[in-house]
C-alpha cells in the first residue's frame, strides 16, 4: 500500500489498533471491554500478518527478503525494511507473545486501562521495527524508542518501588545505547551510509572494529544483560506489571543478543574474535554468580528475573563460540527462553493476581487447590532447567556443545550452571507447590480460570513442540548462521595463511 | 543596489516590523493601557507578516548597506526561527499578562523592538552591525525581564540581567575593538582576509572576547550566571521569549562570525567553542538536578541544549552547521512547546511554577500531560522523538571532523540530563494528584499541541527542516 511493503505494514499496524482505542471515550464498563477487545483483536491480526511474512519467507536464503526502501533523511539514511533468518524468529516472538501479554493483563489492571494497552501497541510497533529495521539509524530509532513506553508501564503500573525501578531501567539502557549512537555516526563518517546490508560487506579496519565493538558492546550488553551490567534487569522485572515483565524477559531482553548476531559478530569479525575471551569470562561468571544469587531470593519474580540473566550467560556464551552449534543454540535458547521466561512470568502473575504478593515465604501447598495450575508451573520450571524433551534443553545442549568445541574449560564451567538451575528451579518449586496446605491465606485460592488456561495451552504446547521437534526454528536461522560462520572461517583461514607467511 | 530596493526587498521584513513598531507605539500613546489586546494582536499580525515577507520574498543573495548586512539563505532560516520564537511568544503572553495586570501595551511593542535587534544581529556582516543588533535586541529583553515592576525577584532579575549583559557588552565591544585595531577593517570578510598565517596575539584576544560576549547572550556555560535568575524571576512570558528567539539570533552570528570572519583560524576558535561547549553540556545535565522550580529547570535544560548546539559549531564544517540550524530549529519547538505547558500551570487564578506542581497531571489532564511527557522525552533526546535528531545532527558532525571525545561527553552529558527529564514524567505519571490546573486559553493549548505533534512526526517528513538547513548552511561557505 503506498508503495510500501508487508513489513511497513506489519510494523506500524499495531499503532492503528492503539488510535482506535485513543478514539474511544469515557470509563465505562463497555468502553474498557471494547478497548482490550480491539488491543487483542489488534495483536491476533498483527500475529496472523506476520505468519503471512513466514509464508513468504525463504529459509533457503541467507540474505535479506521482503526488503522495502525508500528515501527518508536523504545523504545515506534511508528508510529500509527486510528481515532475514535472524530476524525472521524475533519478528514471530514478538507477534506471537503481544497477544499473551494482553490477556495477561484482562482483569489485573485496574486503572488507566486504555493507556496501557496503548502503551503496549505502541511497545510492539517498535519492537517489531527492531528486528525488521536495515538500516542503523532506523534501528537505533526502534531500539531507544521502545524506552519510552517500557518506562511508563514500569512506572504507572509497576510495584511499590515502582519509580526507582523505571529510572533505573531507563537510564542504565539509555547510557548504554548512547555510546552505540556514537559507534553509528563513526561508522557513517567512515563509510558514508547506514544501509545494514551494505555494511554487513564492508570490511573495517581492525584498530577501529575494536572501539565500535566496544560501543556496540556497551549497549547490548545492558539490554542483555550482562554481568556486571544486570542490575537494572531484577528490580525491572520485580516491579514491573506480570505483561511488562512477560515483553520484558521474552523480547526486549533478546534485542541485546540479536544486536550481537547482527551486528557485531558479522561487522567486527576481529574485534569479535579478540573479544571473545572476555565474553566468555562474563558469560560464565553470569551463569554461575546470578544462579548462585537466584539460590537465595524471597521473591519469585526476581528469582525468575536472575535466571534469566543465567540463561542469556549461555546465549552469548554460544554466540562467541562462532561455531554453527553454539550460534544456532543461541537462536534457539533465546527463541524458547522467550517462551519459558514469559510463560514463568505469566505463572507469577496467576498467584500474584490472587495473593498480590511474589513472597516464596506466602505460598507452600498450592498443590492441593491448584492442580492444573502445578502441571503447568511444573512444565516450564522443568523447561527453565533444561530437562530433555522441552526447548529448553535443546538451546542449552547445542551452546554448551558449541562451547566445547571452543574451549572446553568454558564449557566446563558453564555446565556448572545447568545443575545450579536445576537447584534453584526445583527448590522454588519445592517451597511454592508442594507441602501441606498450612497457610490460612491460600485456604480458598482457586484454580486456573479458563481464560488463563487459554493464556498457557500455546505456550505449553510449543515448549514441549519445541523440545521434541527444533527442526523448524533451526532451519530458519540455519542458511544465515552458516553465511555468517563462512566469512569468520574465511577471515581465521586468512589470518592464518598471514601467520604462516609470518613466519 | 539602490537602499529602496534594499529596503523593500532584501530588508523587508525588518523594514515591516520597524515601520509597524512605530505605529503600535502611537496606537499605544494615543489609546493607553486599553490598547494591550489589539497592540498585541497587530504585534503578532507584524511578525506573522514578517515571516510570509521570509517566505515569498527574495531567494538569492545580497549584500546590503555597504556591506553591513548580508541577506542569505543562512540568515533567512535563522529569521524565520526567530520570529516564529516571537510570533509565539507573543501569542502565549496575552492571557498571562492581563491576569497578572500587566496588561501593557509596551510588552509587544518591546517584543518586537527586539525582534528587530535579532533580525539585524543575524543578518550583521560587520562589527557596527553585530553591536547595533545585539544592543537593540538586550535594551528590549532588560526592560521586558523587569516587566513585572512591582514584583522584587522579577525587579532583581532585570537588574542582575541588564548589570551582566552590559558588561558582556562592553568584552564584545572590547574584543570588536582589539579585532578592528589589529585588522585594520570592520567587515568580517575584510577581517578573514587580513589575518594570513598566524594571527597575532591582538586578534586571538579579540575573538576571545567576542565570543564571551557572545556566549552571554546565548547563555553558555561558564557565562551562564544569569540565567537560571532571570529565568525564574522574569514573568513566564518573558522567559519564553528569552528561552526562544533571543538564542537562535546569539548562536546564528556566532556560527557566522566565526565562519565568515575567522576562516582561516579556525584550531583556534574551535578550542573556545568545544570547551564552552563541554562546560554547558556538564552544568546543564548536572546543575539541573536539583531544581524544583521548572522555570529554573528549564534555564538549566537551555544552557545544556546550547552547549550541544556548540558541538555542532566545534565541529568547524558545513555539516556542521547544518546541524547547529537543525538544532536550533527543534529546540525552537520544544522550549516553545515546554514553556505552552508551564504558562498552563494555574491553579485557581495564581500561576504556580513548582515541578511538584504537576504531580499526577496525567489524571487531571490527560492530554497535556501526554504532550507534556513527550517534550520532556524530546528534551531529552530520546527517539523517534526530533530531539533525538537535533542531538544525531550536530553528533554526527562532531565524529565526522574527528572530535571522539567531545561526541562522547556529549553523550553522557545528555544520558545524564535525561534523569531530569524523566522526573518530571516521573512527577506527570507516576505521582498522586496536585491540585487540578484551570482551564487553560486555546492559544495555549494550540501551541503546546502543535508542537509536540512536530516532534512526534519529525521522523516521517523531515525533508523541509533537513533540506533548509542544508541550503542554509550552504550558504555560508
Amino acid at each position: 500500500m503506498f508503495g510500501f511493503g508487508i513489513l511497513t505494514g506489519l510494523t506500524f499496524l499495531p499503532l492503528v489498533g492503539a488510535a482506535f482505542i485513543l478514539t474511544l471515550k469515557g470509563e465505562s464498563e463497555a468502553t474498557l471491554r471494547n478497548a482490550k477487545w480491539a488491543a487483542l483483536l489488534t495483536t491476533i491480526v498483527v500475529f496472523l500478518l506476520s505468519l503471512v511474512v513466514w509464508g513468504r519467507f525463504d529459509t533457503a536464503s541467507a540474505a535479506f527478503q521482503l526488503v522495502e526502501e525508500r528515501a527518508w533523511f536523504g545523504a545515506g539514511l534511508t528508510y529500509k525494511m527486510g528481515v532475514d533468518g535472524f530476524s525472521i524468529p524475533f519478528v514471530l516472538l514478538t507477534t506471537f507473545l503481544t497477544p499473551f501479554a494482553i490477556l495477561a493483563s484482562w482483569e489485573s489492571v485496574k486503572f488507566r486501562l486504555k493507556e496501557y494497552l496503548v502503551a503496549f501497541l505502541v511497545l510492539e510497533t517498535l519492537m517489531i521495527g527492531v528486528f525488521c529495521a536495515l538500516d542503523l539509524v532506523l534501528f537505533y530509532l526502534f531500539f531507544e524508542g521502545g524506552l519510552i513506553p517500557m518506562f511508563l508501564i514500569i512506572g504507572i503500573w509497576g510495584g511499590k518501588r515502582r519509580v526507582y525501578a523505571s529510572f533505573k531501567f531507563f537510564l542504565y539502557t539509555l547510557a548504554g545505547s548512547l555510546l552505540m549512537l556514537i559507534a553509528i555516526l563513526a561508522i557513517y563518517g567512515k563509510t558514508g551510509t547506514t544501509d545494514i546490508a551494505i555494511l554487513l560487506e564492508t570490511k573495517f579496519p581492525p584498530s577501529m572494529q575494536i572501539w565500535l565493538w566496544l560501543a556496540f558492546f556497551a549497549s547490548f550488553a545492558v539490554k542483555m544483560p550482562m554481568w556486571p551490567v544486570h542490575t537494572w534487569l531484577p528490580d525491572a522485572h520485580v516491579e514491573a506489571p506480570t505483561a511488562g515483565s512477560v515483553i520484558l524477559a521474552a523480547i526486549l531482553l533478546k534485542m541485546g543478543g540479536y544486536g550481537f548476531i547482527r551486528f557485531s559478530l558479522p561487522m567486527f569479525p576481529d574485534a569479535s574474535a579478540y573479544f571473545a575471551p572476555l565474553v566468555y569470562a562474563l558469560s560464565v561468571i553470569a551463569v554461575i554468580y546470578t544462579s548462585l544469587v537466584a539460590l537465595v531470593q524471597e521473591d519469585i519474580k526476581k528469582l525468575i528475573a536472575y535466571s534469566s540473566i543465567a540463561h542469556m550467560g549461555f546465549v552469548t556464551m554460544g554466540l562467541f563460540t562462532l561455531t554453527t552449534q553454539g550460534v544456532q543454540g543461541a537462536m534457539f535458547l533465546m527463541i524458547s527462553h522467550g517462551f519459558v521466561s514469559g510463560a514463568l512470568f505469566l505463572c507469577v502473575g496467576v498467584i500474584y493476581d490472587r495473593m498480590h504478593t511474589r513472597e516464596i515465604a506466602a505460598y507452600g501447598g498450592l498443590v492441593n487447590r491448584m492442580p492444573l495450575y502445578a502441571v503447568t508451573f511444573m512444565i516450564f520450571t522443568m523447561a527453565n532447567v533444561g530437562l530433555p524433551g522441552t526447548s529448553g534443553f535443546v538451546g542449552e545442549f547445542l551452546t554448551l556443545a558449541g562451547a566445547f568445541v571452543a574451549n572446553s574449560w568454558v564449557a566446563l564451567f558453564a555446565t556448572s550452571g545447568v545443575v545450579l538451575s536445576a537447584a534453584y528451579a526445583l527448590y522454588l518449586y519445592r517451597r511454592v507447590v508442594f507441602g501441606a496446605l498450612e497457610k490460612p491465606s491460600l485456604q480458598t485460592i482457586s484454580d486456573l480460570s479458563a481464560r488463563e488456561l487459554v493464556l498457557f495451552v500455546p505456550l505449553i504446547a510449543l515448549t514441549l513442540y519445541y523440545g521434541v521437534r527444533p527442526g523448524p526454528i533451526l532451519e530458519a536461522s540455519a542458511a544465515s548462521v552458516a553465511n555468517l560462520l563462512q566469512s569468520h572461517t574465511a577471515l581465521a583461514n586468512a589470518a592464518h595463511v598471514v601467520a604462516q607467511a609470518a613466519q | 543596489m539602490s537602499f529602496s530596493t534594499a529596503l523593500a526587498h532584501h530588508f523587508l521584513p525588518e523594514t515591516i516590523l520597524a515601520l509597524g513598531v512605530l505605529a503600535l507605539i502611537l496606537i499605544g500613546a494615543w489609546r493607553g493601557t486599553r490598547a494591550f489586546g489589539l497592540v498585541n494582536e497587530l504585534a503578532a499580525g507584524l511578525l506573522g507578516l514578517a515571516i510570509l515577507a521570509l517566505f515569498f520574498g527574495q531567494t538569492s543573495e545580497a549584500s546590503l548597506f555597504e556591506g553591513a548586512f548580508v541577506d542569505d539563505a543562512f540568515a533567512r532560516f535563522v529569521k524565520v526561527l526567530t520570529l516564529v520564537g516571537s510570533l509565539v511568544t507573543v501569542l502565549m503572553s496575552r492571557d498571562y499578562l492581563q491576569r497578572a495586570k500587566l496588561g501593557n501595551f509596551e510588552f509587544p511593542v518591546l517584543v518586537v523592538l527586539s525582534t528587530i535587534g535579532m533580525l539585524l544581529l543575524v543578518s550583521a556582516d560587520n562589527l557596527i552591525a553585530l553591536y547595533l543588533g545585539i544592543e537593540l535586541m538586550s535594551l528590549a529583553l532588560y526592560v521586558a525581564a523587569a516587566f513585572d515592576r512591582d514584583d522584587a525577584r522579577a525587579s532583581e532579575a532585570g537588574l542582575k540581567y541588564f548589570v551582566l549583559g552590559a558588561l558582556s557588552s562592553g568584552m564584545l565591544l572590547y574584543g570588536a575593538s582589539l579585532l578592528y585595531g589589529f585588522s585594520g577593517t570592520i567587515s568580517f570578510d575584510g577581517i578573514a582576509k587580513a589575518i594570513t598565517g598566524a594571527p597575532p596575539l591582538g586578534v586571538i584576544f579579540g575573538l576571545v572576547f567576542v565570543l564571551a560576549g557572545l556566549a552571554f547572550k546565548m547563555s553558555a556555560a561558564p557565562f551562564h550566571m544569569w540565567t537560571p535568575d532571570v529565568y525564574e524571576g522574569a514573568p513566564t512570558p518573558v522567559t519564553a521569549f528569552f528561552a526562544s528567539a533571543p538564542k537562535m539570533a546569539a548562536v546564528a552570528i556566532t556560527t557566522r562570525i566565526v565562519f565568515t570572519a575567522f576562516p582561516g583560524i579556525v584550531g583556534q576558535w574551535q578550542q573556545i567553542v568545544i570547551f564552552l561547549a563541554i562546560a554547558s553540556m556538564l552544568l546543564g545535565s548536572f546543575a539541573a538536578i536539583g531544581q524544583t522550580s521548572i522555570k529554573r529547570l528549564m534555564a538549566y535544560s537551555s544552557i545544556g541544549h546550547m552547549g550541544f548546539a556548540l558541538v555542532g559549531l566545534a565541529a568547524g564544517n558545513e555539516a556542521g552547521v547544518r546541524g547547529v540550524a537543525i538544532y536550533l530549529a527543534i529546540y525552537l519547538v520544544m522550549t516553545l512547546g515546554a514553556f505552552a505547558a508551564i504558562l498552563q500551570m494555574r491553579v485557581e487564578g495564581r500561576p504556580v511554577e513548582k515541578i511538584s506542581d504537576l504531580s499526577g497531571l496525567s489524571r487531571n489532564n490527560g492530554t497535556a500531560a501526554f504532550f507534556l511527557a513527550m517534550l520532556m522525552f524530546s528534551l531529552a533526546g530520546v527517539p523517534p522523538l526530533a530531539g533525538f535528531f537535533a542531538k544525531y545532527y550536530v553528533l554526527l558532525a562532531a565524529v565526522d571532523a574527528g572530535l571522539y571525545p567531545l561526541a562522547i561527553i556529549g553523550v553522557l552529558a545528555s544520558a545524564i540530563s535525561a534523569f531530569y527529564y524523566l522526573r518530571v514524567v516521573k512527577v506527570i505519571y507516576f505521582d498522586e494528584p496536585a491540585p487540578a490546573f484551570d482551564q487553560s486559553p486555546l492559544s495555549l493549548r494550540a501551541v503546546l499541541a502543535v508542537s509536540t505533534v512536530f516532534l512526534l512526526g519529525f521522523w516521517l517528513y523531515p525533508a523541509p527542516v533537513v533540506e533548509a538547513a542544508t541550503a542554509a548552511a550552504k550558504s555560508l561557505f
